[in-house]
C-alpha cells in the first residue's frame, strides 16, 4: 500500500516537470499543455489527502473531492479560452514561438 | 498488489508527462499528455476516488486533448525547427525546477502524516457519485451556480475570439 | 565743549564723504568746496588742539566683554600725535587746494574728494586712536581709501591693477599685523596702549614670542610703509592722480607705518632681535630703491623710489631704537616729498599730461616758479645744508654710526645715491633744452596750484632747525654735533652730485643702461610668477576636484546609478513570458524558503 507520501512526491514531480515545460518551451501550445500537468498534480494531491483524511464515517473526506471537480471544469474553461485566444494570434501572427510575439521590447 | 499498480501508474504518468515537455511535434506531445493524463485517472481509482477518475477522463482526456488536438490540426503545426537555445535561461530554468523539487522532497520527507498509510475505508458502500453529488448541491450550490455561469462565459468568450474578423 | 574738539578734527572729514556721496554726487564743484572746508575745519582744531598743553576727550566704549574684551573709542593726544595731526591735516589742507586746481576738468570730481575726505578721517584716525584695534581699523581704512584714489581713472588697466596690487599687498601685511595685535592681546589682555605698557613683564618673559609679535607687528608698517618685501605696490601706485601720490605716498600714509611703531614703540623696543631685523629691513629697503631709481624715466616713479628709499632711512632709524629720529626725518620728508611730488604734479599737467623726463628739458625757463621750488625740495632731500633734509638724514646717520656701522656704510652710500639720482632727475628736467614739442609751449602752472608749492618750500627751508622743529617733534642731537659724520655725509652728497653732473650734462637720452636696475631687480617680475603659479595650482586642484569628484562622482554617479538600476530593472519587463515565470518560480523557491526552512 502506497503512503500518502509517495503520492506526493509524485504530484511534486509532475508539477516541477509542468513548471520546467512552461520555462523552458517556446511553443505556446506546449505550454498550455505543461500549465495542464500542473493543474493535474494538484488535483492528484487533494485526491490524495482527500483519501487519507477519511471522516468518522469512514469515507473519505468529500470536500477535496470537490474541489478537485471545480479545479476540472475550471481548468477546461481556462484551456478553451486560451487556445481561443491562440488561435487569434496565430491568425495575426502566423506563429506560435514565443519570442516572436513578444511586443515589449527591450 | 496495489502498490505495484501504484507505482506503475504513476511511472506511466511521470514517464509520458516528461515526454509532453521534451517532445519537438506538438502532435506528439498531445499524445503523450493523453496518456498521462489516464495514468493519472487510473491513480485516481486507487486512491477510491472513482467519480473524480471518470471526470478526470471524460473531460480532460476527453474534451480538453480533442480541443487541443483540434487547434493543432487547425493550423497544420509541424515540429517546429530548433532554434539557438538560450543556454543560460535554460540553466536557470533547470536550477529553478530542481530547487523547487529538492524543496517538495524536503518538505514532504518531514510530513509526519506522510509516512502514514492511507486509513481503510469502513463506510457500508463506497457511493461517491452520490456523495460527491448531496455535498456539491448541499453545501457548494453558489460555487456550483457560478461555475456554470463561468463555463457559459467561457463559451461566448471563446465564440467571440474566434470569430474571423475582430471589429 | 572744548572737549569734544579732538571729535571734531576726526569727524568732520568723515562728514565730508558721507555728504559727498550721499548728497552732493552730481554737484562738482559743491563737493570740491565742501571737501575743502572740512579739511580746513580739521587743521584750524587740529591747531587750536596744538597750542593746547593738556587736553582729552571723551571717550565712549564701543566694545565691552568684561573681562575678556574691551574696545574703547579712545583719542590719544600726547606731543607726538598733536604733531603728527597738524602735519597730516596742514599738508591734507594743501594738498586739497591744490586738487582744486589739478582735478578742475576730471569727470570724477565728486568720487575724487569723497575719497580724500575719507582718507582724512582715516589717517586722522590712525594718529589719534588709542587702542590696538581702533588703529587696526582705521588702518584698513585707510588702504581701502588708498586703493580707490590710486584707481581713481580706473578705466584705464594699469591704473586698476595698481589699485588692485596695493590693496592686496597691503592686506597681506595687515594680516601679519593683526596676528601680531592678536599675541599681545593673548599675553596682556588688553589692547589699549596705556593699559598694556604697565604689563610689559608678561610679554619681556618670553623673548622669543615677543620677537615674533614684534616682527609682525612690523609687518604691518612694511607693507604700509612699502618695505622690502612688501615695496612692489608703491611705484605702481603713481598710477593715481599726482595729489594723491603726493598726499598718501609721501606725506601722510605711507609716515603711517613709521607713526605706529613709534606709537607701539614699548612693544618693539623691548625686543633687540626683532629691532636688528627692522634695521636691517630698511637698509636694504633704502638702498635697493635708491639703485632702482638711478635708471627710472618716469618722474613720478622716481620720486616714488625716492620716497621708499626714505622710508627706508626712518624705519632703520626706528630699528636703531630712536623714534625721534625717525619721526623728525618723517616730519621734514613730508614737507619736502609733498612739495616734490605737487611740484611734478604741475610739470605733468603744464605738459600735458606727459610724464617721461627724457621728454622734457629746459622747464626752467618756462616754468619759473616750478623750478625754484623743485630745487628747494631737491636740496633738501639729498640733505644739503642748511635745508630741512640734512639735519633730519644727518641725525639717523649718526645714530647709525654710534650703534651699528654696517647700517651706517649702507646709508653713506645711499645718500650718495640719493643726490646722484635727484640731481639726474633735475638736470634732466629743467637744465638743457627742450626735447618735445610739449616742452617747449609750457606754461607756468595757475596759481591755485603754486601757492602749496611756495608754502611747502619755506617750510622746507627753515623745518630743520631746533628753534622751529623742536616746538613739534623731539630733535635728537640738539645739543652736540658730530663733525664727523656731517662731513661725511656732505662728502657723499657732493660726490653723488658731481658723478651725475658728469654723466647727464647736455644728454638727450639715457647714457647708462643696467638692465637690472631697470627692471627693478625683478622682483615685480618674481611676484608675477609666483602669484600666477599658485594661483594655476590652485585652479587646477579645484578643477580636478569639481571635474572628477561632483561631476563625475556625485552628478554622473547619481545618473549613472539611476540609470544603471532602471537598466537592471527594465530587464525585469522584456515581454519574454518566459523570463516572467521563470522569476515567478524564483519567488516561490524563496518564499519557500523563507517560511518552511527558516
Amino acid at each position: 500500500m502506497a503512503t500518502l507520501g509517495d503520492y506526493l512526491i509524485v504530484s511534486g514531480i509532475l508539477f516541477t516537470i509542468g513548471f520546467a515545460g512552461t520555462m523552458l518551451r517556446r511553443n505556446i501550445i506546449i505550454i498550455l499543455m505543461s500549465l495542464e500537468l500542473m493543474f493535474n498534480a494538484a488535483n492528484l494531491s487533494l485526491v490524495a489527502f482527500s483519501r487519507f483524511h477519511t471522516g468518522t464515517n469512514g469515507l473519505p473526506n468529500y470536500n477535496a473531492q470537490v474541489f478537485v471537480f471545480f479545479i476540472i471544469t475550471v481548468a477546461a474553461a481556462e484551456v478553451a479560452v486560451g487556445l481561443a485566444i491562440v488561435v487569434a494570434l496565430y491568425r495575426a501572427r502566423q506563429t506560435t514561438h514565443i519570442e516572436d510575439i513578444a511586443n515589449l521590447k527591450f | 498488489m496495489q502498490l505495484i499498480l501504484f507505482w506503475a501508474f504513476a511511472l506511466l504518468t511521470l514517464v509520458f508527462g516528461g515526454g509532453v515537455v521534451i517532445n519537438r511535434n506538438p502532435v506528439a506531445s498531445a499524445l503523450n499528455l493523453v496518456v498521462s493524463f489516464l495514468g493519472l485517472a487510473a491513480l485516481f481509482m486507487l486512491l477510491d476516488a472513482f467519480f473524480i477518475g471518470v471526470i478526470q477522463v471524460l473531460i480532460y482526456a476527453g474534451a480538453v486533448m480533442v480541443l487541443f488536438l483540434f487547434i493543432i490540426m487547425l493550423f497544420n503545426l509541424r515540429a517546429e525547427k530548433l532554434r539557438r537555445i538560450n543556454w543560460p535561461a535554460a540553466a536557470g530554468g533547470i536550477a529553478v525546477a530542481i530547487a523547487f523539487l529538492s524543496q517538495v522532497f524536503y518538505v514532504v520527507g518531514r510530513f509526519k502524516p506522510a509516512q502514514q498509510r492511507f486509513p481503510p475505508l469502513t463506510g457500508s458502500k463506497i457511493d461517491d457519485v452520490h456523495n460527491i453529488g448531496r455535498l456539491l448541491f448541499d453545501s457548494y450550490n453558489l460555487p456550483f451556480q457560478i461555475i456554470g455561469v463561468l463555463v457559459l462565459v467561457a463559451s461566448i468568450g471563446v465564440i467571440v475570439l474566434s470569430t474571423r474578423q475582430l471589429r | 565743549m572744548n572737549r569734544l574738539v579732538p571729535w571734531y578734527v576726526l569727524l568732520s572729514p568723515l562728514a565730508s564723504a558721507v555728504g559727498i556721496t550721499v548728497l552732493f554726487r552730481r554737484a562738482k564743484a559743491l563737493s570740491s568746496v565742501v571737501s575743502n572746508a572740512a579739511v580746513l575745519v580739521s587743521f584750524v582744531c587740529s591747531c587750536w588742539i596744538f597750542l593746547q598743553p593738556n587736553i582729552s576727550a571723551p571717550e565712549p566704549n564701543w566694545i565691552d566683554i568684561p573681562g575678556i574684551f574691551q574696545v574703547p573709542l579712545g583719542l590719544t593726544l600726547d606731543k607726538l600725535s598733536k604733531t603728527m595731526l597738524v602735519l597730516v591735516s596742514g599738508v591734507g589742507a594743501l594738498i586739497h587746494i591744490y586738487s582744486l586746481g589739478y582735478m578742475r576738468d576730471d569727470e570724477g570730481k565728486s568720487r575724487y574728494f569723497a575719497a580724500l575726505s575719507l582718507f582724512m578721517f582715516a589717517m586722522l584716525g590712525i594718529v589719534l586712536a588709542n587702542n590696538f584695534i581702533m588703529l587696526f581699523i582705521f588702518w584698513e581704512l585707510v588702504g581701502f581709501t588708498s586703493y580707490v584714489l590710486i584707481g581713481h581713472w580706473f578705466e584705464r588697466d594699469a591704473a586698476a591693477d595698481a589699485a588692485k596690487k596695493a590693496f592686496l599687498t597691503n592686506r597681506v601685511g595687515d594680516f601679519g599685523f593683526m596676528v601680531g595685535i592678536l599675541m599681545v592681546w593673548m599675553a596682556t589682555g588688553s589692547i589699549v596702549f596705556s593699559d598694556i605698557v604697565p604689563q610689559m613683564s608678561k610679554l619681556t618673559v618670553n623673548p622669543g614670542y615677543l620677537a615674533i609679535a614684534a616682527l609682525l607687528i612690523f609687518c604691518g608698517a612694511a607693507a604700509k610703509s612699502a618695505q622690502f618685501p612688501l615695496h612692489v605696490w608703491l611705484p605702481d601706485a603713481m598710477e593715481g592722480p599726482t595729489p594723491v601720490s603726493a598726499l598718501i605716498h609721501a606725506a601722510t600714509m605711507v609716515a603711517a607705518g613709521v607713526y605706529m611703531l613709534a606709537r607701539v614703540a614699548f612693544v618693539i623696543q623691548s625686543s633687540q632681535d626683532a629691532l636688528l631685523v627692522i634695521t636691517w629691513i630698511g637698509a636694504v629697503t633704502a638702498t635697493m630703491s635708491a639703485l632702482i631709481a638711478t635708471q627710472q624715466d618716469d618722474i613720478k616713479r622716481i620720486l616714488a623710489y625716492s620716497t621708499l628709499s626714505q622710508l627706508g632711512y626712518m624705519i632703520m632709524a626706528v630699528g636703531l631704537a630712536s623714534n625721534e629720529a625717525a619721526i623728525f626725518h618723517l616730519f621734514t620728508h613730508a614737507f619736502f616729498k609733498a612739495l616734490l611730488f605737487l611740484g611734478a604734479g604741475c610739470i605733468i599737467v603744464m605738459l600735458h599730461h606727459e610724464q617721461n623726463i627724457w621728454n622734457m628739458g629746459g622747464l626752467a625757463r618756462n616754468l619759473p616758479i616750478t623750478f625754484l621750488t623743485f630745487a628747494v625740495g631737491t636740496l633738501a632731500l639729498i640733505g644739503c645744508p642748511p635745508f630741512s633734509g640734512f639735519f633730519s638724514k644727518d641725525a639717523i646717520l649718526a645714530l647709525a654710526y654710534a650703534r651699528n656701522v654696517p647700517i651706517f656704510v649702507f646709508a653713506l652710500f645711499t645718500a650718495a645715491l640719493t643726490a646722484f639720482y635727484m640731481a639726474r632727475l633735475f638736470i634732466v628736467v629743467f637744465l638743457g633744452k627742450p626735447r618735445s614739442a610739449n616742452a617747449k609751449s609750457s606754461d607756468e602752472a595757475p596759481l591755485v596750484m603754486l601757492v602749496p608749492l611756495i608754502i611747502l618750500a619755506v617750510l622746507s627751508t627753515v623745518g630743520g632747525f631746533s628753534f622751529f622743529a623742536r616746538h613739534f617733534v623731539v630733535v635728537p642731537h640738539e645739543k652736540e654735533l658730530i663733525i664727523f659724520v656731517p662731513a661725511l655725509a656732505i662728502g657723499a652728497m657732493i660726490i653723488g652730485l658731481g658723478s651725475s653732473l658728469a654723466l647727464y650734462r647736455n644728454q638727450t637720452s639715457e647714457p647708462l643702461d643696467a638692465q637690472l636696475l631697470r627692471r627693478r631687480f625683478y622682483i615685480d617680475d618674481f611676484y608675477d610668477w609666483l602669484i600666477n603659479s599658485t594661483q594655476e595650482l590652485l585652479a587646477r586642484i579645484t578643477a580636478f576636484f569639481d571635474r572628477w569628484i561632483i561631476d563625475a562622482g556625485g552628478v554622473h554617479g547619481v545618473t549613472g546609478g539611476t540609470w544603471g538600476s532602471g537598466a537592471l530593472l527594465r530587464l525585469l519587463q522584456v515581454g519574454n513570458l518566459q523570463a516572467y515565470s521563470f522569476l515567478f518560480g524564483l519567488g516561490i523557491v524563496f518564499l519557500i524558503y523563507f517560511t518552511i526552512f527558516r
